[in-house]
């Protein structure tokens, strides 16, 4: 690892026009993550944290500064440049978007056959990696069988079938139980021990951060207004929506999740 | 036959009498002829017409909100004509076209006209009604836009597009019949000629019966394979 961040996020803005106006989300972010690192972003809602997390995959375009992965930049990229460094970057969601028409062993062939990867090679692929999701009894069943752990098991496995180099997570255990989510961090860090993947991911939970990752920025209208080691951050907080998270962790939700802070 | 000169029974018994059939019966042979080409045209031209107006739409995968806006328009001029209207000025086109104004094939041109603008309404409101989380996934893994159309929006859209094709059919089969009286010929003309203008109300009915029976068969058929693709996949 050289000096050099694996993920470069410099002075990114990008600002929504509504039809309430100009909603400025993202103020001049700057992060830099490296490579192996479980990076978590929190905020409450509306703090920018999906925008910013869109922009690494520019499923969102910035109005203005860059994003750096490896030695790409994604920001400068053509579409079908992007279309190519998007096939290297995973992404599961909160309401884990899997394809109802498909069974599982089809939705997780997706990406790899967008890549245009021979037939019989997505076939090994494919079993070798829901192998890794503990879901091989469940290869030919369709989403609508599964559960919700289980979709979003899939949709992991779906975002890592193309051995990307990142994931992305955007609330991705926000729609499940305690255990589920346990479970699913539970395998991220496992991923992210065997494959030396580079995981991002936003979350409204203070127990997910503590949990699963490594490092964490926290982002308060559309800054970041604290970022560093997981230990410090919460040892030592020092922004004030930092000590409100960790407050309202330890007052109220003391055993698993912190809901979507309403009046907060 | 009519019910000024005999009772509603002899109507209805003259109605399934083989001297009534043998005017229904050739006709029904051209209804179901004109049917068949105009719901292949139809369903062709809506879907692709569907997929233009949800894929340049301002949310779509390929924003073109000008051309967008042009093409909703001319969908709209169209569907605001009554079919019999848009046969009768479509009719000087069928001659430069097919050559002539009257006949099944002169007639497959307006309906074709008059149903796809329909369809490709009924196809646009199916695709929206995808999550737009799927697309985004699909686009997350570095799909292009036409691989988007071809393996999420028609796939992921196709109980419900099932549903539209029947409701279009159902449409083409009216509008068919409309048809006839303007020289294509059918079930519609024989409707119209006897039941109409000759006061043959046994006639009348047969055809009507024919219609129903058509309307029936197709509405069965399109729930059967809409639910058939809902419970494989488990959505029911």
């Amino acid at each position: 690892m050289g000096s050099e961040p694996f993920i470069a996020v410099r002075k990114l803005k990008k600002t929504f026009h509504t039809h309430e106006g100009a909603l400025e989300v993202l103020k001049g972010i700057d992060l830099e993550i490296d490579r192996g690192d479980i990076y978590g972003i929190i905020g409450f809602s509306g703090a920018g944290k999906s925008t910013l997390l869109r922009c690494l995959n520019r499923l969102e375009s910035p109005d203005s500064g860059t994003v750096t992965i490896g030695d790409v930049e994604i920001t400068a990229l053509d579409k079908t440049s992007l279309n190519g460094h998007r096939q290297k970057v995973g992404m599961i969601f909160q309401q884990f978007n899997l394809f109802d028409s498909r069974t599982v062993y089809r939705n997780v062939s997706f990406p790899l056959e967008v890549a245009g990867i021979p037939k019989a090679r997505i076939r090994t692929r494919v079993e070798e990696i829901l192998e890794l999701v503990e879901l091989t009894d469940k290869i030919n069943c369709h989403p609508g069988q599964l559960s919700g752990g289980q979709k979003q098991r899939v949709g992991i496995a779906r975002a890592l079938a193309n051995q990307p180099d990142v994931l992305l997570s955007d609330e991705a255990t926000s729609a499940l139980d305690p255990q589920t989510t346990f479970s699913i961090l539970e395998l991220l860090k496992d991923i992210n021990r065997k494959l030396g993947l580079t995981i991002v991911l936003v979350t409204h939970e203070l127990e997910v951060i503590k949990y699963a990752c490594t490092k964490m920025a926290v982002i308060q209208d559309g800054v970041i207004i604290e970022k560093g080691d997981v230990r410090s951050v919460f040892l030592n907080p020092k922004s004030e929506t930092s000590k409100q998270f960790i407050k309202i962790n330890d007052e109220f939700l003391k055993d698993f999740v912190v809901e979507e802070g309403g009046g907060i | 036959m009519n019910m000024h000169t005999n009772s509603f029974a002899e109507v209805i018994q003259s109605a399934f009498s083989e001297p009534v059939w043998t005017i229904v019966g050739p006709s029904v042979g051209a209804t179901v002829y004109m049917m068949a080409v105009t719901t292949v045209f139809t369903l062709l031209f809506g879907i692709v017409l569907g997929i233009v107006l949800v894929v340049t739409d301002r949310d779509g995968i390929r924003p073109l909100p000008i051309f967008n806006r042009v093409l909703g328009t001319v969908v709209n001029v169209l569907r605001s004509f009554p079919s019999m209207i848009l046969i009768i000025l479509l009719l000087p086109l069928s001659r430069i076209v097919i050559g002539k104004t009257y006949g099944a094939n002169a007639c497959i041109l307006a309906l074709v006209a008059s149903c796809v603008p329909m369809l490709g309404r009924l196809v646009e409101s199916s695709i929206h009604e995808i999550a737009k989380g799927k697309i985004e996934a699909a686009k997350s893994m570095g799909t292009p836009n036409l691989r988007i159309v071809t393996k999420v929006l028609l796939p992921e859209a196709l109980p419900s597009l099932v549903r539209a094709f029947t409701i279009a059919v159902i449409a083409v089969i009216g509008t068919t019949a409309l048809a006839g009286s303007f020289g294509a010929g059918g079930l519609g003309d024989v409707a119209v000629r006897y039941g109409y203008n000759r006061f043959k109300t046994d006639i009348l009915i047969a055809a009507v019966i024919v219609l129903i029976a058509l309307v029936q068969g197709i509405q069965m058929i399109g729930d059967a394979i809409a639910k058939g693709i809902s419970r494989k996949r488990f959505l029911s």
